[in-house]
């Protein structure tokens, strides 16, 4: 599911508050347990990769698992499906910031999170760098399918990957439209993606006059 | 040339002293060759290392204590609004407590025992510790740490990861003034209250007026000092800062 909306809509303090970073408001949020019994496992992507800097790629893998894992196959099989192998003994400090970003991916991914929380995670990359971290998503997504709250600007994006869109206006912000996605993720080219936010841009109700 | 500099620098200082001992005269400012006379017959008695031995120990003792409290109380008031409001003043009272003071009471009330000497001296660097480290800790990167909530980092592993590495160019400050601070502290503990270190030793020459011997003294434990701020605080320092220095080729 994506929320799309202009800037200060408060996107990503809806993802702050589920991901019980931000408890200053009324009201609850559940988020279930595992069908063990555990606490539900989040994965967050934020709109910065925020890797500890003082750790090299494998370690900030590493780190966000419990300690049985960590040594387990676990790490080098997430940072092979990203292609990150060759840079598993880097320090972020020497990637780019596509590279960034895709470790901060393969972090969300490799604690198999029963809820995956992405904020903006391919803002101010080039569009080529964009779509192929977005095609390395579709294809983590397909390969381990999980409940993803992705928020996004972009409704390109958001219609590339999300099976529901919803759609917030800003202050006070509020959803104004839900729109279910039909067309499967892997029949979406480029041609249907236009077509489908030509179909949105079109359409009378108000709401959508704000993706303009 | 630029490498020659210290040299330079160390052998001018030297002359200087020489000249001045020259003008003095006699035991008051004995010259550079009088005082590596007074050092050699120490370290051939053997009582120069004994004594510098001693109070190295005592340094290193008291240092590891004062670092280790200082983090320790530093890092949750400057996390915490409410502890730093809390223990503020408290901090405002250590910091301007005399180390005489300290020391004193700390004889007075605990004996003239080893324990007394080294938390005494420990009481006087931690006030300092914490407010770097308190400084240090305001400024973590948040973003950071709401990452180490959201994957459920366990406690020590948020402060082995996340906290301290943000904190080591503060505890690295903190040490380095921490060194040099604790060692001129420990030499007057050991002149009040020990019966051996090189503050005893100093002790006794001022009883004879050894001027050469104290100058002997000094000197071999400055140099001591400076070693280990060269030989183990620099590079301690560089291995925990290693990350900054990798150059971004990828």
């Amino acid at each position: 599911m994506a929320l799309v909306g202009p800037s200060g809509c408060g996107k990503t303090t809806a993802l702050g508050i589920v991901a019980g970073l931000d408890r200053a408001f009324d009201g609850r949020v559940e988020v279930g347990p595992r069908p063990d019994g555990g606490p539900a496992r989040i994965g967050y992507v934020f709109q910065e990769p925020r890797l500890l800097p003082w750790r090299t790629v494998r370690q900030n893998l590493a780190l966000v698992l419990p300690w049985a894992q960590r040594r387990g196959p676990a790490v080098d099989a997430m940072l092979e499906a990203l292609e990150l192998s060759p840079f598993a003994d880097r320090f972020p400090t020497q990637l780019s910031l596509g590279m960034a970003r895709r470790v901060a991916l393969a972090r969300a991914f490799v604690v198999e999170p029963d809820l995956l929380l992405m904020d903006e995670p391919f803002v101010s990359l080039d569009e080529p760098t964009a779509l192929r971290l977005r095609g390395l998503l579709s294809d983590l997504l397909d390969r381990r399918p999980t409940t993803v709250l992705l928020v996004t600007h972009n409704l390109r994006e958001a219609l590339a990957l999300a099976d529901r869109i919803l759609l917030l206006a800003p202050s006070p912000g509020r959803v104004v439209a839900e729109v279910p996605v039909a067309v499967p993720r892997a029949a979406r080219d480029d041609a249907t993606i236009e077509a489908l936010r030509r179909d949105l841009l079109s359409r009378p109700e108000p709401a959508f006059r704000l993706l303009a | 040339m630029p490498a020659l500099m210290p040299v330079v620098s160390i052998l001018l200082l030297l002359a200087l002293w020489q000249a001045a001992a020259l003008i003095v005269g006699g035991r008051l400012l004995p010259g550079p060759p009088v005082v590596a006379q007074a050092l050699l017959r120490e370290a051939e008695s053997g009582a120069l290392f004994r004594h510098m031995g001693v109070t190295l120990l005592r340094v290193l003792a008291a240092f590891a204590l004062a670092m280790s409290i200082g983090v320790g109380i530093g890092l949750p008031m400057g996390r915490s609004p409410f502890i730093d409001r809390l223990f503020g003043p408290w901090l405002v009272f250590f910091l301007n407590l005399p180390a005489l003071v300290v020391i004193v009471l700390a004889y007075v009330w605990f004996g003239l025992t080893e324990a007394a000497a080294i938390g005494a001296v420990a009481i006087n660097k931690i006030p300092n510790t914490v407010v770097l480290v308190r400084a240090g800790a305001r400024a973590i990167d948040e973003g950071l740490v709401d990452m180490a909530r959201v994957y459920r980092l366990s406690p020590a592993d948020r402060l082995r990861h996340v906290l301290l590495p943000q904190l080591t160019p503060t505890i690295a400050a903190a040490a380095r003034s921490g060194l040099a601070l604790i060692w001129k502290i420990v030499l007057v503990v050991e002149l009040l209250g020990r019966s051996d270190g090189v503050g005893f030793q100093i002790n006794l020459l001022f009883q004879t007026f050894d001027v050469a011997g104290i100058l002997a003294y000094t000197i071999a434990f400055v140099a001591v000092v400076q070693l280990l701020e060269y030989g183990v605080l620099q590079p301690a320092e560089r291995h925990c800062q290693r990350w900054r220095r990798m150059p971004a080729d990828a």
